[in-house]
């Protein structure tokens, strides 16, 4: 009779840990900004229709970055959240807290399964702030755990080293184009440039009008980055 | 609330009302009485002009003999690009409008592109269909819909009948109870191009002769300020004309019909 190995609960989480870790660095990175009137989403995503960026609902967006099935399936659900929230209550009910923490358990229970394998996935849920709520950024890492940020989130296999650039240029009273071309910037490093062909860039913006979200693309997006 | 995911065989995709009955979120359909009071809705329009499609609806709800409700909104953005009315029983009729407006949005979100104007209006015409166990019990909920057409570059009004039969209207369009009137009105004044200014004053006249003829139809309220909602959709969208311009619209045409009488006396 054969005997089943054992792996301690401690070596199985940091195999899993490494595992999803690898997975995430493949990809390219993201970075959410809040900016003085509004809040910046930019992605290195050379795909026109791949989208690491998304609309969930009026003031909520998402972003993802890892494995494009599995965090796309992760957002789909996110706006299946807010849409049907927003029907059974009012669309001002609608906030990102609660499906980022949803985000978090989903992704948390799938990284302690036994018979799944981790999520290769790293999230953002950005909400532009109203009335009778702030503007919050939630990350949400592959084991499950969340954070909120107020200033900016990097998400994706650099991210140490783009949130250092970052933070070395980032202003809180900087305008949505200009913490625009800050990210870019951190994202492309000092040895490269990349072109607006290579960008998913998204605004959340209150003058866009109820829905915030709008993507910028094309030639607006190659101006803005030009100035 | 749980993240809503599903096996992937059982996945309701972009279908917000498949994805209602999936959760257990759907409404219960219930069985009406006719002897049960409800509030019905009334005189809708739309009409084509050089530039996309006017619609307007009165403010009135009624129930039985009572006016309900002075103030009530029958013309709502369904989308960016499009437009719905409703004629019918108010409360299933707003129920209607507001799942359609979350479907389409839901659509766009999940798909990441919008459905095409005609498919809007085949999602309607299933909510209607849909509707028809209450439809035959006197609970009946006519929309009339309308939009810009991005693909084609051309303003379209669709229309519908209780069983959800969807038809396109070429020039001009009117349901509820004070259509009859409405449409008179319109079909005389309906030339093949019209600038908004023309289509404005049409559809304006019209819910004024329609509020003229039947109980059901609230025409201009000036004394609480109350006037129907005219909104415009053109390639720029969806936009609400103000209170002020109808208010000022709605003179224009009393003015005339005054000039008239003393014309003829």
């Amino acid at each position: 009779m054969s005997m089943p190995y054992y792996v301690g609960p401690e070596q199985m989480m940091k195999d899993k840990a490494e595992f999803a870790q690898k997975g995430i660095a493949r990809g390219r990175s993201l970075i959410a900004v809040v900016a003085a009137d509004g809040i910046v989403l930019v992605a290195e995503n050379p795909s026109r229709s791949l989208h690491k960026i998304s609309e969930i609902y009026d003031r909520i967006a998402f972003g993802g970055v890892g494995k494009y099935n599995e965090y796309d399936q992760l957002r789909v659900a996110g706006v299946r959240q807010a849409d049907m929230k927003g029907l059974a209550y009012s669309r001002e009910d609608v906030d990102a807290q609660s499906l980022a923490n949803a985000y978090a358990q989903y992704v948390g229970s799938v990284f302690a399964n036994e018979h799944m394998k981790p999520l290769e996935v790293e999230l953002v849920v950005a909400e532009l702030g109203a009335a009778h709520r702030q503007t919050q950024l939630y990350h949400v890492g592959y084991e499950g755990t969340i954070t909120d940020r107020h200033d900016f989130a990097v998400l994706g296999g650099d991210s140490a080293q783009i949130a250092d650039r970052l933070l070395a240029t980032y202003d809180a009273s900087n305008d949505l184009d200009l913490s625009l071309r800050g990210a870019v910037a951190a994202l492309s490093g000092p040895d490269r440039t990349l072109s607006h062909e290579e960008l998913e860039v998204a605004y959340l913006s209150s003058r866009n009008g109820r829905r915030c979200f709008a993507r910028v693309t094309g030639s607006a997006l190659e101006a803005l980055l030009e100035q | 609330m749980g993240l809503p995911l599903f096996p992937i065989t059982e996945d309701p995709g972009s279908n917000f009302m498949a994805l209602l009955t999936k959760t257990g979120a759907a409404l219960p359909k219930f069985e009406a009485s006719d002897e049960f009071s409800f509030r019905h809705g009334t005189t809708v329009v739309a009409i084509k002009y050089d530039g996309g499609v006017i619609m307007a609806g009165d403010r009135r709800a009624t129930s039985g003999h009572s006016i309900a409700n002075r103030a009530v909104e029958k013309v709502y953005p369904a989308d960016r690009h499009s437009a719905i009315a409703i004629a019918g029983s108010a409360a299933l009729a707003m129920e209607m409008v507001a799942l359609f407006q979350v479907q389409l949005e839901h659509y766009e979100k999940v798909e990441g592109v919008s459905i095409s104007l005609e498919g809007k209006a085949n999602q309607l015409s299933q909510m209607v269909r849909a509707n028809m166990p209450l439809a035959m019990q006197s609970f009946v909920v006519i929309p009339l819909f309308c939009g810009y057409d991005l693909a084609r570059g051309v303003g379209r009004i669709f229309d519908f009948d209780a069983l959800g039969g969807r038809y396109e209207e070429t020039d001009f369009a009117c349901v509820g109870s004070g259509s009859v009137h409405a449409k008179a009105t319109l079909k005389a004044g309906f030339r093949p191009i019209l600038s908004e200014t023309t289509a404005v004053d049409l559809v304006v006249a019209s819910l004024y002769d329609a509020a003229d003829e039947d109980t059901a139809t609230g025409g201009p309220d000036p004394l609480r300020g109350i006037y129907p909602i005219v909104a415009a959709v053109d390639v720029n969208g969806f936009r609400t004309l103000t209170e002020a311009e109808v208010a000022a619209r709605f003179e224009n045409v009393i003015a005339q019909r005054q000039a008239q009488r003393e014309v003829q006396s």
